[in-house]
């Protein structure tokens, strides 16, 4: 096993130091590279140049107040955080969930997955030498970032999914917004897809880079896009549906070449699958009902309330103050991210701030396959497989 | 032996007391979810038989973390989450370390994958994995004092 200490290279080969500055690696992530000339000998990654400590700060803060956090951790799927966190306080809570606030969870998240492969696509291209597609990739997601601050009043950090519902009623003309995405959308893939899937330039740079056999990539605990690229059609949102994903009808795409170019490829699949679940997520949200569960203790009261009624105000001053107390367990809930299974490990002690949280982060778990994906490879090929693993930094660290 | 509500837990606890008796100290189900909590010599062992039994094919090791369990002792309890892609299943392993002698068996022999979760479990809560091939911290400095996700270590930092 390579160490850093022994990356330091022998008489034949060099150590190149590639990050945390560098912009192919996404953020703040540092690859020390053994080269024997242009190749890979091999490849230490180095992390932990963004930890925040958000586990430990959760510890100190309430169920609710725990929310903002989770936003700051995966910053290009914010909502599947928001998600994957509340449906664990749910389950301990054992909240049941209006149908029209899971529905619209699932359109929020889906259209968050699109924003969330958009950059990827964008950046990805950037790194390939591509530029153009980074523009009109960045055009698309302003409109998905459009809908978000409708609905949330926030860009990205929208804290839009909360412990027993949603913040806010989606506002009028939510309808006409989406549906307008969704009309132009599909074209606009295809128009991606002409830049880049029989681009020579494009395939020579990813066909046939970064292969590991799917045994491999399970025994590394990889999930998501990358393992779904080797045939391996796992898919949370499938194997275990969550937020009544099982009344939808989507398919997972999969493909057999494991390379970097049948990740590319999974990954448009699922921007054009997740505007299938869009639209029948928008079909299935009623104009009218509630957003909250019905839970006094837990869900703060309507402002109405407050003032006619005695105990709704002791609630708020409650939930505000105090905050609420699951009962004494653990759970734990997996979500599907743009990255791969997302978990949220919560064990709660019976006081109102949890025991201990963990997230279970995508990113960090699949760029420990990064080793054996370029090594024998070029250094530009590690570029490829960095990108194509899609990692996000402020997840991988926390 | 009691019938637990989740069908796929009964398969995995009868196939596991089968392989050995002692394999099992206490079953937990709490949520719909299944813990099978195992002695801590056991860990490996089990963990092999979780994954190579055919009849359990636990494939992925998806997620490792710790919870200090502050002041009772055994203190640091790990959770082992475990997935069967081909079965669709998921189970977690439980066992506990106390924090004078935080030492367990690494299951890096069975899942490579367990590699940068132990990493992280060492790193925030000091358990030693014994046979990790690469057991350094990895998100902290490596000149880092104390273990930051144990309860006794302020939230705020030392200063």
């Amino acid at each position: 096993m390579t160490t850093v200490e022994s990356a330091i290279g022998t008489a034949k080969t060099m150590v190149l130091n590639m990050g945390p500055q560098h912009p192919s690696t996404h953020g703040v992530l540092r690859v020390l590279l053994e080269l024997d000339g242009e190749n890979v000998v091999s490849a230490v990654p180095d992390l932990g140049y963004l930890h925040t400590g958000i586990e430990k700060s959760c510890e100190d803060k309430t169920y609710s107040q725990a929310i903002t956090l989770t936003d700051r951790m995966d910053y290009l799927n914010p909502l599947g955080n928001n998600l994957v966190y509340c449906l664990a306080v749910e389950k301990l809570l054992d909240l049941e969930v209006p149908k029209r606030a899971q529905y619209i969870r699932v359109m929020m998240v889906e259209l968050q997955r699109i924003s969330s492969h958009l950059v990827w696509l964008g950046t990805h291209a950037l790194d390939m030498g591509a530029m153009s597609v980074m523009l009109y990739c960045f055009r698309e997601r302003e409109e998905i970032l459009k809908i978000f601050e409708r609905f949330a009043g926030q860009r990205m950090m929208t804290s839009y999914i909360r412990i027993g519902g949603l913040a806010l009623q989606p506002p009028a003309g939510w309808r006409e917004q989406v549906q307008r995405f969704l009309d132009m959308m599909p074209a606009r893939v295809d128009e991606y897809e002409a830049l880049l899937t029989e681009n020579r330039i494009w395939q020579g740079r990813l066909k046939g880079v970064g292969y590991l056999p799917p045994e491999v990539l399970i025994a590394n605990s990889t999930t998501g896009p990358g393992l779904r690229a080797a045939g391996v059609a796992f898919d949370n949102r499938k194997a275990f549906p969550y937020s009544s994903y099982e009344e939808f009808d989507f398919n997972v795409p999969t493909r057999t070449e494991s390379d970097c170019y049948a990740r590319y490829l999974v990954r448009v699949a699922e921007i054009r699958e997740s505007l299938k679940i869009v639209r029948q997520a928008m079909d299935k949200i009623s104009d009218e009902g509630s957003i909250k569960a019905e839970a006094p203790g837990i869900i703060p009261p309507q402002r109405e309330k407050m003032k006619t009624e005695m105990e709704a105000l002791i609630y708020h001053f409650k939930i505000f103050t105090e905050g609420f107390s699951p009962p004494p367990g653990e759970a734990y809930v997996a979500v599907e991210s743009p990255r791969g299974e997302l978990g949220c490990f919560i064990a709660s002690d019976g006081s109102p701030k949890p025991l201990r949280v963990h997230f279970r982060s995508p990113s960090f778990i699949n760029l420990q396959a990064l080793p054996r994906m370029v090594e024998g490879q070029l250094i530009a090929d590690t570029v490829a497989c960095i990108g194509t693993i899609d990692i996000v930094l402020g997840e991988v660290d926390r | 032996m009691t019938q637990l509500a989740n069908a796929d837990a009964n398969i995995v606890v009868e196939q596991l007391r089968g392989w050995n008796a002692s394999a099992i100290t206490q079953v937990v189900e709490y949520r719909g979810e299944t813990t099978v909590v195992v002695p801590r010599e056991l860990l490996r062992a089990t963990a092999q038989q979780c994954k190579e039994n055919p009849a359990l094919h636990f494939d992925l090791l998806s997620d490792v973390t710790c919870v200090d369990r502050f002041p009772v002792e055994p203190r640091l309890e790990l959770n082992y989450s475990l997935v069967s892609i081909p079965r669709q299943a998921r189970i977690r392993l439980r066992t506990s370390v106390s924090v004078q002698h935080p030492v367990v068996d690494s299951l890096v022999p069975v899942w490579p994958g367990a590699n940068w979760l132990e990493r992280e479990v060492f790193d925030l809560f000091g358990v030693q994995f014994e046979g990790h091939p690469d057991l350094r911290r990895i998100l902290l400095p490596e000149d880092f004092e104390g273990f930051p996700l144990r309860r006794d270590f302020p939230v705020e930092g030392k200063r």
